[in-house]
């Protein structure tokens, strides 16, 4: 990782077109406000500093009853139009932001389905041929300087896709199909999270995305198009019988073995991901195996079971899911 | 003007102590256990609603502070997540329908009868079930919540998570029903505050003499009736489709997901302003009372009223910029939403043109109203920045909504509700709020406030979404959330010192008399508490402040009944005399047809087919209710006038 993590998930830190184009209305706009907000608290002080003091038995004025006042009506009148023309200027600025959100240069765009799952993604990176099509989850790897059209699904309530470095949210809705383009052009990997409220664990449904070189992205997809790796060690293949004797295969699948459910997420190149149960942990042993043993601990309301399996045997999965590179 | 007849003799002349002593007869509520569910006279009503408002005012600020102690650091392990999800449902929910939106109306079946020179509300009894019937639906919330039964899919309710796939049980169920009780309250309300400013006004009280807090209530009622049955009709059908198996919102039958949104966010857009326009009447009423002078503009701030309600209703897809709906159709939601601060911008400076021309009676509730300048404005302005669609693509359901929310709600709404409880409480209950006391409350509140919510900012836009119940240490946003909940702690204290406030007021507060600020409106023209009567004689009105007006003949209205609950209709725009009504008498019946209908709409939650065989209590209490008396019918057939 380039940036802290603090940074990988910054609406101000633009790292792709779209937010910069957002983050420089935000300026313009910020600059706008604070101004406005400057000048009313200003005048509000000032008028009543300036203004003489009295007590509930002070007459009342109520000279205003009988005529207008023309004085205070041309400055209230002034405001009234300045303010307009505020209002004119931010209508300007959203307008021609659109404007250049909607001419991002889509030629040559990595096209990626995106599903949302309750508490997971689902990344499927299409290709016109389709047998170079494939599915990963939870991590997005996109080329530096090429846009991407990420179309957005969801398969059971509403999720939001949301990765503030690179662009604006998009909501994923069930029976709907969005689309959010964008292009990365700052190398680094960024973080998004889950903006709309989708249940129990909404808050632990991360998102990462790696920004690489061109070439380092084609090198990556190539992988990603290969069916999973024949394990080499004794301990490996005893892991992938266990994977395929137990429960694992019932939502799981592993290209190149017989498992091939689409419940949870596709595990073929599981040990590339840096990070599991969406953005959760760090993929290392220590955390899978807790995560395969009891998952309802760490998550509670996860779809996925516990599985107790003896020592050997999670030793053995642990030593073959790492394989699956 | 006035409605004196000398073949009324048989009534004695009101404003005698004999007559006053009839009067007060007359209006006041039975005594006794059973009188305490029977009563009708709109303060005591409205009394109660303002206290049971104030109660779940208090037990969401509760839930905040567990959501702020939840938030206060990273990976906190306090509530889990699914209490968290329960806790800021409840919190939004309870803000939202059991206080904010009922609290302006119970605030103003005190005070507009008062304002307008009435000795009552026109449906004094529906007035009343309106009341028992929003308490019941609060207390059913809170028994489901106690019950670990609390919603938990958000105070929005978003399908299909709301849905019966992914919401099982009756969490959900008690939202939606609850729903219906406080919206049914809320159109009642609006109907009994519409006609009794249209109808019940003092002669001379023609439309443009109207104050300005009336105003806000009229248009605010109006509001009311068009916003929400939407929301009604939205939860109905989620509860059809959770109960009975219809699928309205079921994409995969034909339904669809953003259905709910639009209806929802058609009341919910508009119900921000509900929640706005009545405060916008309590500055206009506290800023000319001190700054001892009339409101600049007067017709500018009923236009600018008027058009605010109309615009509210054309920004509801600003809720819905994140979702696949056309763009350019987003645009015009963008424009419409710049425009609606146009009128509010109009107001804020007619105020402040107002208190810069004026003389300056510097007191609590001022300081309270001084705080809108400051709170509201900067919510009206990250409004604006919300308006616009790309950027709101950013900030849309961050953290930075939650600051934009809370900066609108509580500077636009809380902070003047609180300067109005400063300047009314005196007319309540006699006796004046300490200031001393008032302005601890009052900066606590204030800079509690800030500190709590300006950071949440500043979270937004580092990437922190709303309704998280955690948060990774690793994101760097534990700092400012702990600031956050620091303030919130403060303003926990603010609101601690009001109640104390309150309490020792109660007890051994100065003696207020009928007028203690020197005010220019009807309502401080009587003793305070008011007489249960409100008005010992009606009054004639002849200009828009009328106790800083010269007195103009006539004065009052003579001739009105002492014996009888009689009150003088006038004309719509003119307030000119129309004719003598009589208010029913104290009642038990709406207090039981509302347990009726309670029981239907709980019973409903758990089987259709207690709509049918509930409606039969219903029906029973309300046909004793409507059932007329024959010594009424007959002293009225006795006094009848020809006109």
């Amino acid at each position: 990782m380039t940036d802290p993590a603090s940074n990988m998930q910054d609406a101000l830190r633009a790292a792709g077109a779209q937010a910069a184009h957002i983050g420089d209305l935000w300026n313009g706009t910020l600059a706008l406000c604070t101004f406005v907000f400057v000048a009313i608290v200003v005048a509000t002080i000032v008028a009543v500093w300036c203004a003489p003091r009295a007590d509930a038995a002070t007459r009342p004025d109520t000279s205003s009853l009988s005529g207008p006042e023309h004085r205070i009506w041309r400055r209230i009148g002034w405001a009234t139009a300045a303010a307009i023309a505020g209002l004119l200027v931010l209508l300007a600025g959203d307008v021609f932001t659109s404007r250049a959100l909607a001419r991002l240069p889509l030629r040559d765009a990595v096209d990626i389905e995106l599903v949302g799952h309750q508490w997971w993604w689902e990344a499927r990176y299409r290709d016109a041929d389709v047998s170079r099509e494939f599915t990963t989850a939870n991590e997005l790897t996109i080329p530096v300087g090429r846009p991407v059209i990420v179309t957005l699904r969801a398969s059971d309530v509403i999720h939001s896709l949301w990765v503030p470095s690179l662009s604006g949210k998009k909501d994923l809705i069930p029976g709907r199909t969005a689309t959010l383009r964008l292009r990365a052009d700052r190398a680094g990997t960024y973080r998004g999270q889950c903006a709309e409220f989708c249940g129990l664990e909404h808050a632990l449904m991360a998102l990462l995305v790696h920004a690489v070189p061109p070439a380092d992205f084609e090198a990556w997809a190539a992988n990603q198009r290969q069916p999973a790796r024949e394990p080499v060690d004794a301990a490996a293949r005893r892991g992938r019988e266990v994977f395929l004797a137990t429960s694992c295969t019932m939502c799981h699948t592993i290209t190149g073995t017989t498992a091939q459910a689409r419940l949870g997420p596709d595990l073929t190149h599981l040990a590339s991901r840096q990070t599991i149960a969406a953005g959760m942990f760090p993929n290392n042993r220590g955390h899978l195996a807790g995560w395969i043993g009891d998952p309802q601990a760490l998550k509670p309301g996860v779809n996925m079971p516990a599985n107790t399996l003896p020592p050997d045997d999670l030793q053995a999965l642990l030593a073959y899911l790492e394989t699956l590179r | 003007m006035t409605v004196s007849d000398p073949r009324h003799a048989q009534y004695a002349d009101p404003a005698d102590s004999a007559g006053a002593a009839a009067l007060e007869r007359t209006w006041r509520d039975p005594p006794g256990i059973v009188g305490w569910f029977s009563a009708i006279n709109h303060k005591t009503i409205s009394k109660r609603f303002m206290v049971t408002t104030m109660v779940f005012f208090l037990l969401g600020g509760v839930l905040a502070l567990l959501i702020r102690l939840q938030l206060a650091q990273p990976n906190a392990d306090i509530i889990g997540p699914d209490m968290y999800n329960q806790v800021f449902t409840m919190h939004g929910s309870t803000m939202m329908f059991l206080f904010a939106v009922p609290v302006m109306q119970a605030v103003a079946t005190y005070l507009v009868p008062l304002m307008i020179g009435a000795r009552s509300l026109a449906f004094p009894r529906l007035n009343a079930y309106a009341y028992w019937i929003f308490t019941m639906g609060g207390i059913m919330l809170y028994a489901a919540f106690l019950l670990n039964a609390g919603p938990d899919a958000g105070w929005f309710a978003y399908v299909p998570l709301s849905g019966p796939q992914y919401s099982p049980g009756k969490r959900v169920d008690f939202w939606a029903q609850m729903i219906t009780f406080t919206e049914l309250s809320g159109l009642m309300e609006a109907i009994v505050l519409i006609t009794t400013i249209l109808k019940l006004r003092a002669p001379g009280m023609s439309l443009n003499r109207m104050p300005l807090y009336v105003w806000a209530m009229l248009v605010t009622s109006f509001m009311v009736l068009f916003a929400m049955p939407a929301v009604m009709l939205a939860s109905t059908a989620l509860i059809t489709d959770r109960l009975v198996g219809t699928h309205f919102y079921n994409p995969a039958e034909g339904g669809d997901a953003l259905l709910w949104q639009h209806l929802f966010w058609f009341f919910g857009h508009p119900e921000v302003y509900l929640i706005f326009i009545p405060p916008l009447g309590f500055i206009s009423a506290i800023v000319a009372t001190f700054a001892r002078r009339p409101v600049v503009g007067y017709p500018a701030m009923i236009l600018a009223l008027v058009t605010t309600a109309f615009l509210a209703f054309g920004l509801w897809v600003h809720h819905m910029f994140a979702t696949n709906l056309p763009e350019l159709g987003k645009t015009f939601f963008t424009a419409a939403s710049l425009v609606i601060a146009v009128p509010s911008a109009v107001q804020i400076f007619c105020w402040i043109a107002t208190l810069g021309s004026g003389r300056i009676n510097f007191k609590t509730p001022l300081l309270f109203v001084l705080a809108f300048f400051f709170i509201l404005v900067m919510g009206g302005l990250t409004g604006l920045m919300l308006a616009s669609v790309s950027l709101d693509t950013q900030l849309h359901d961050s953290f930075f909504v939650v600051a934009h929310l809370h900066y609108v709600l509580l500077g636009g709404a809380v902070f003047p509700l609180f300067g109005a409880f400063y300047y009314w409480f005196p007319k309540f209950t006699g006796r004046l709020l300490d200031e001393r006391l008032g302005r601890w409350n009052f900066w606590l509140f204030f800079i509690g406030f800030n500190v709590a919510f300006f950071p949440m900012h500043v979270l937004g836009l580092w990437g922190m979404p709303r309704r998280v119940y955690t948060y990774p240490a690793e994101m760097g946003w534990g700092d400012l959330n702990l600031v956050a909940s620091l303030g919130a702690a403060t303003i926990a204290v603010s609101v601690l010192l009001f109640l104390f406030n309150v309490a020792r007021t109660l007890r051994h507060g100065a003696m207020a008399g009928p007028d203690p600020w020197g005010a220019g409106t009807l309502e401080w023209s009587v003793a305070s508490p008011p007489p249960a009567g409100n008005f010992e004689v009606i009054p004639v009105v002849h200009g828009r402040y009328p106790l800083w007006q010269p007195q103009a003949e006539p004065t009052h209205v003579t001739g009105m009944s002492n014996e009888w609950r009689e009150v003088l209709v006038t004309t719509v725009a003119d307030a000119e005399p129309d004719h003598r009504m009589w208010l029913p008498m104290p009642s038990i019946w709406p207090f039981l047809s509302a347990l009726a209908t309670t029981v239907l709409f709980v019973g409903s939650i758990f089987t259709p087919w207690a709509i049918v065989w509930g409606s039969v209590p219903v029906g029973i209490a309300a046909t004793w209710w409507f059932w007329p008396k024959r010594s009424v019918v007959q002293e009225r057939v006795r006094t009848e006038v020809p006109p």
